[in-house]
Formats: C-alpha cells, structure tokens, sequence
C-alpha cells in the first residue's frame, strides 16, 4: 500500500503521448464506423472505451488505473454490458417472429415481389458448354450464360440484350429438369425490369408486392390493403387486424413478466423448475459436503496406510474434463442399453427408467453431481482440518470424550467458519449448473400441458436456456424477463457471500 | 483416542481399508466401463467387463482414420475428434494467456498501488463475478449476431468471440493472484521504491517473477474452465468444424446416431492429457483455490 507514484516528465513520455494518441485515433475511428453501421450501442461502448483509455494512458494523474484498466475494460464489455442487455431484453419481444429491427421489417416486405401473370412469356434454355443461355423469343432477348446445376445453386442475377435465336435449344423436358437452377434466376431487361421464372414454361416480370405511402403505410400491389405498422406490438397490421410477419422487436414494457404470471402455462412449471432449483443446489451442497468432509477425516488417520493411493484415486472424478463424465453418465444410465441396468436387472431384475421417469431422473442427477462435485469437497476439508490443532482434540479424548463427540464439538465448529463462503459460492454454482443438465437430461422428461418446453429435472438455467435456443421456439424476451428473476436471487447469494467474507476477514484479521 | 486397545484398533483399520475400496469401485465403475467399452465391438453391444472379442475400431476411428473391418467393409470416422481437441487447446491456450496478463497486473495494482475508490471497485468486481457468464447467453448471443454483421470474425460461429467473451472471467483469478501478492512482504517494494523504480519496474522485475507458480496454477485453472464450458460455446459455435470438444462430443450420444462405442474410445482420447495435466497440478490448485477464495 505504499508506493510513490513517480512521475516521468519531459522527452521520454513523448514517445508514449503518440502512441496513447494514435491508439486512441484507431479506437474512436472504429466508434465511428460501429455508428456508421447503425449499431450505435456498440459505437458507444467502443467511444467509453476510447476515450477512458486516452484519459487513462495519457494523463499522469491516473498512473494507478493503468494497470486495471483492460480488466475492468473486459468485465464491463462482456460480463456487465451483457447482463445489462439482458435485463433489457427481457422489456422487448425479441423472439423469432420479432427478430429484425424496423428498417430491416420494412425493406423486407418492401422486397417481396410477386410475378405479374400479365407479362407471362415463353422461355426456352439454349446451352453453352456447361453453362445456359435463357432465350425469349416473344421480345427478342437473349441472357448471359449462367450456372443451372450443380451442388452450390445460388441465386444468380443475368442481364438480357437483344440478340437473334440461339442454334440449339433444349427440348422441354430437358429445361423442365433445370427448374431447381431456373427458379434462383432472376433476369434484368435492358429497360431495367426483374424477370422470373414463373411457371414450367413461361417467365414473367416481377411487381412489388407492397408499395411504402408518405405516411409510412405499405399497400398490397394486389388488392390494395393498407398495412399500419404497430410500434406497440412491432408488426404491420392490416385493417382487419391479422399481423404480417415479419415482425421488429420493439419494448413492451413489463408484457412479459404479465405473461409469466398470469399465464397458467408458465406459472406453474416455473414455479416447480424454481423449487427443484433450489433443492437440486442445497442436496448437492450437502452431499457433496458430507461426502467428502467424511472422506477427508479418514484419510486424515493417522493409522491409515496407502493414503496417497487413496487420494489419487478419489480425485479422479475431479480430474476427468466434467463434460466427458456427464457424457459418460448419459450413456451407462441409458435404459435400453446402458450398463447400470443391465447390472441392476442382474442382480435385483429391475430395470428403472431413468430418463421418462421424473423422480427418477432427479435422482440420477443428485448421484451424477454428487459424483462430479465430492472431490472438490474432499480436497478443501483435508486443507482445513490440517489447521485444526491437535492437542484441542487430544484434551477433548482425555476427558473422555468419544471420536465422534470430538469432531461435532471440536473439529467441525473449527472448520465451519472457512468452509461457509466456499460452500455458498458451491450453491450459487450448482444453482446455474446448466453443463450438468443439458449434457445429462437437457431438462426432460418434460412435464405434460406446458406453453413452453419445461422439464422435470430443468433447472432455472437450462429453463431459459431451451427457451432461447431450443428449435421449438427462440423466445429471447422471455427468457430475458426470466434470467432478471434469476439475476435477484444471485445478487441475494452473492451478497450473502460478501458479507460471509468480509466476517472470514475480519476474524482473521482478529487473530 | 490416545491409547487405544490393538484389537480395536485392528477393527477400525479393517472398517476404514473395507470402505475405501468398496467406495473406489463404485466410484471407478464409469472409467473401467468407459475402457471396456471402448474396446468393444459396434455402438450398442453389452458384454462382459474384459470384452470377448476385442477390436481396435473406435480408436483407429477417433484418431481419424478409416477402418476396414473384417469382412471388408470401411468405416468413416463420425466426427473430427482431433480437430475439435486442437480447437479447444487453441481457444484455451490463447484466452487462459489473455486471462492471466490481465489477471497478473490488475491483480498487483489492486494489492500494492493506491487508486482512489479501490475498495468500492473490488467489492462491485466480486458482486459481478458472482454473476455467471451462462445467464446472459441471450445478450451474448444478440451482441454477436449483430457484429457478425459488421465482421464475421467478430460474429457467431468464430472463435474470436469466443476467446473475447472467455477473457471477461478474469475477475476470479484477479482475486487469487491478490491474495498471493498480499502475502509477499511489503519491505519488498519498499526496498525497490528507495532504489528509484517505478511501480511497473517493481511489478516487471520482483513480482512478476516471484508470481510464476501462482501464475502456472491459475493458468491451469482458467484453461480447464474453458476447455469444460459447453453452454457459450454451444450457442456461439454452430459448424461442425469450428466445435470445441465440450460441443462436439455431445453428437456422439444423439437419439437417432448412437455412437457409444466410438464415443467411449474419443472420450479416452481427448480426457486423457487434462486429467493428466489437472493431476499434475492439483497440489497448488487446491492451495490456489482455497486462499483465493478466502482472502479479501
């Protein structure tokens, strides 16, 4: 705590000034370009981090923050800015059906074309080694040469000009075989007209589908409806009030944290995923706990031979990358074939179901975690029951007081007051032990008549988690809306943590 | 518990001996099944623990070679297990580096350089390392899937984002390396102050040597955690060839493709060298861990 910030004057921070201003130049260039792109969220972080570094480096003021600076940096870009986000995307209807924002919603309606079957004419493919001409004899037009087949078929723009009929042109069915090729095509007119692929033998030009008006509405081209955009549900609307995707992802306030509780669907397996979240962390704490502090004690004997063998072996669990173990674990439970039940039904003639039944798979996962997380345990008590003095025991046994009786009322109240801030950060890990879940049952078996996929062994994590990017459904407010709920509940914890800390300290400090 | 009778105490080491090794072979049971079944033939069999008729198929086919098997038919390897194992070395590696340069010098300003508001700073630091990186996967998600628009190496399905997002977790090791430089002697920089060097000498030329074991442990630390996530990289990462191991071994137990043989033999393969790395190491890991957690 006690050093003299020197400051160094004069030629030798000249040097240092130019790159601090050249540095800077570079990063408030990219702010900019991150504007110009329209991600203004992302220029104004890439500003803050500009100019916190110019002031930083360049002043000699701030000498101490130099050296936090990229840390703090890179916990407020990627840990404090995305949790922040995700607050607030848990106010908007970010989901799969309002993925894009208002422009994009727009120009992407604005884009869709419709083929126009009063311009239909016939087409006929004329080819050119491997590649195809598209002649059209009723205006005289001849195309570029393009690529019909193949493994990579894009959509492919080809200009037309006019030009006389081709020598060879294939015959119907052989064109009919290139529709894949000829349905990606698009053709441009020397008068600037899109020209598709509009039925097996005709090409038709291409009209807009919806046209924008000066108030903002888009009218359909085919039966003149006007569509309204709805900035509080983020979709156009039509007069008779049916919605046309896509939709834009616009806040709507506290809708989703509304839907969570009054919605039945929801309420119900979020509030069972809530319980079995807090059952699942606090059973494996504690089993964890009294597995491995009663591993530790035994090897701590001093009558014990083979000790080091011994501890070897029962770190392994710890060792082994967990999600190889968990894998592992899903593949010996498996009920058909897997190896636990073919022990089991030859020995007792069971065969229990360890993944469609709900209680089971609970206490598949309990086993599996317990399994995973004693070592860990184990290997903090051996750390501090070393620091239990001896001679404390030895009093309590020549007062005859039995083995068992000296750890309850020696030992354990000794190592208690460490083991707590470790055992609390253990419940706020296992709490968020989505590995676990996702490798091991990814939430199932699910339970029957939910509005979202929600399982017996999910916990809050690997709920939000499937509700996000599961393939049935990208709900990302929703699971924001979620994730705030979770967020109150490890603040609690963490908060919990701090002060269980700061008392560790301060006793020590004591001492 | 002082003096105790032989014959007691014959007893209690029978009790303790029997114990232990009934609980090692319960615990122990995966990792012989994981070998026997390696060694097995096809993806569904179940046999005996020393299989009958062994064969070396899902090991030729986890190192990436085809196998021909007896009756002439030749099998393909399912996944590119190597390629995926040198992904997550790469990405490991490279974010545990980052990690630690940031983790080292925060960690020495924070322990020996005096900076207004420090206190407030390292209790907001601990508040928010409490808040895992998995619960705003949503954000993340949405953040580079913008990006990836600006540039795809900043986008999904790179390993850039990746390491970036990896090297926000510093605030943990931040918090190790301090309670490891809090331990070293202030005379130590006292002695460098009279000597003329500024703090980044005192940092460059005492601490950073003096922190090299603390540094190899927490190196060792933040690599197994990033060769472990499976969450940010399941949601970051799509293509097949980019996966990390945690990701890609996953498709080996899919519902429909049943892969447990040749699973079994790519577990072995790719959980080897770190359990072997993380043996090695687990002496000052433990150290680390608990002081770490301990000292504020």
């Amino acid at each position: 705590m006690s050093s003299t910030v020197t400051t160094t004057t004069g030629a030798s921070s000249l040097p240092r000034l130019a790159f601090v201003g050249l540095t800077t130049l570079v990063l408030l260039y990219a702010a900019f370009y991150l504007y110009a792109q329209s991600q203004p969220l992302f220029g104004a972080v890439m500003l803050a981090i500009a100019c916190g570094f110019a002031v930083i480096y360049g002043a000699n003021r701030f000498y101490g923050a130099r050296f936090i600076f990229p840390g703090i940096a890179a916990v407020l870009t990627f840990i404090a800015l995305p949790i922040g986000y995700t607050i607030y995307l848990g106010f908007t209807n970010y989901s799969s059906f309002n993925l894009l924002s208002f422009d994009r919603a727009t120009e992407v309606l604005l884009s869709r074309g419709a083929a126009d079957p009063a311009t239909e004419q016939p087409f006929a493919v004329a080819p050119e080694g491997d590649q195809f001409r598209i002649w059209l004899p009723e205006s005289g037009l001849l195309s570029d040469p393009v690529m019909l087949t193949g493994e990579a078929l894009a959509p492919v723009t080809a200009a037309l000009s006019p030009a006389g009929a081709p020598a060879s042109l294939l015959e119907t069915r052989d064109a009919i075989r290139l529709r894949e090729g000829l349905g990606l095509l698009t053709l441009t007119t020397p008068d600037g007209m899109q020209i598709v692929n509009s039925g097996l033998r005709t090409f038709a030009s291409v009209t807009p589908e919806y046209a924008q008006q000066a108030d903002g509405t888009l009218i359909r081209a085919s039966d003149g409806t006007v569509l309204t955009p709805d900035h509080s549900t983020g979709f156009y609307v039509a007069p008779d009030g049916s919605q046309v995707p896509p939709g834009w992802r616009v806040g709507i306030g506290f809708g989703n944290f509304e839907k969570v509780f009054t919605s039945k669907g929801i309420r119900q397996p979020l509030f069972s995923i809530f319980v079995w979240t807090v059952v699942f962390a606090a059973a494996s704490v504690g089993l964890t706990f009294a597995l491995g502090l009663t591993l530790a004690v035994i090897l701590q004997w001093e009558h014990l031979r083979f000790k080091t063998l011994y501890r070897i072996l029962l770190i392994l669990p710890y060792a082994v990358p967990a999600f190889i173990s968990i894998l592992v674990f899903k593949g010996l439970f498996n009920q058909n074939f897997g190896e636990i039940n073919m022990i089991l039904e030859g020995v007792f003639g069971i065969r229990p179901n360890w993944f469609t039944d709900g209680n089971l798979a609970r206490v598949m996962i309990l086993i599996v975690n317990t399994w995973l997380g004693y070592p860990y345990m184990m290997l903090l008590a051996m750390g501090f029951l070393q620091g239990v003095p001896e001679d404390h025991k030895k009093a309590a046994a020549l007062e005859g007081a039995s083995s068992a009786r000296v750890f309850f009322t020696i030992t354990l109240p000794q190592i208690m007051p460490p083991f707590l801030p470790l055992l609390i950060a253990s419940f706020a890990f296992n709490f968020n032990n989505l590995v676990l879940i996702l490798l091991l049952t990814t939430g199932g078996p699910d339970i029957p008549g939910t509005i979202i996929p929600a399982g017996r062994t999910d916990i809050l994590a690997s709920f939000t988690y499937r509700m996000a990017f599961d393939d049935s459904g990208t709900q990302f407010g929703l699971a924001g809306a979620i994730t705030l709920m979770i967020f109150i509940v490890v603040a609690a914890m963490s908060y919990l943590n701090l002060v269980q800390m700061r008392r560790a300290a301060a006793r020590r400090a004591g001492k | 518990m002082i003096v105790e009778r032989p014959a007691d105490l014959r007893r209690k080491k029978i009790l303790a001996h029997g114990f232990m090794i009934i609980f090692l072979i319960l615990i122990l049971f995966p990792f012989l099944s994981v070998i026997s079944i390696s060694f097995r033939m096809g993806n569904f069999a179940t046999g005996d623990l020393i299989p009958r008729n062994p064969t070396l198929e899902h090991w030729v086919l986890a190192f990436g070679f085809d196998y021909t098997r007896a009756d002439g038919t030749v099998v393909e390897p399912p996944y590119p297990v190597l390629l995926w194992m040198w992904n997550s070395i790469k990405i490991g590696v490279i974010a545990g580096l980052g990690v630690l340069a940031i983790a080292t010098i925060s960690a020495y300003a924070f322990s020996r350089i005096r900076i207004r508001g420090k206190g407030t700073l390292l209790d907001s630091l601990f508040l928010i390392q409490m808040f895992p990186t998995t619960l705003a996967l949503v954000a993340i998600y949405a953040i580079f899937d913008a990006m990836g628009e600006i540039s795809p190496l900043l986008g999904l399905d790179s390993h850039v984002a990746l390491i970036l997002i990896y090297m926000a977790g510093v605030t943990l090791h931040i918090w190790t390396i301090k309670g490891y430089f809090d331990g070293i002697d202030t005379a130590l920089d006292k002695a460098a102050a009279i000597d003329g060097a500024t703090p980044w000498q005192t940092f460059r030329f005492i601490f950073l040597p003096l922190a090299v074991p603390m540094m190899a442990v927490v190196f060792v630390l933040a690599f197994i955690g990033f060769i472990n996530d499976y969450p940010i990289a399941s949601v970051l990462i799509r293509s097949e060839d980019k996966m990390t191991l945690a990701v890609g071994s996953r498709l080996y137990l899919n519902e429909f493709r049943y892969l447990w043989g040749d699973f079994a033999a790519a577990a072995i393969l790719s959980g080897l060298p770190i359990t072997v790395v993380f043996l090695i190491a687990q002496r000052y890991l433990v150290r680390g861990l608990s002081d770490g957690a301990v000292k504020g």
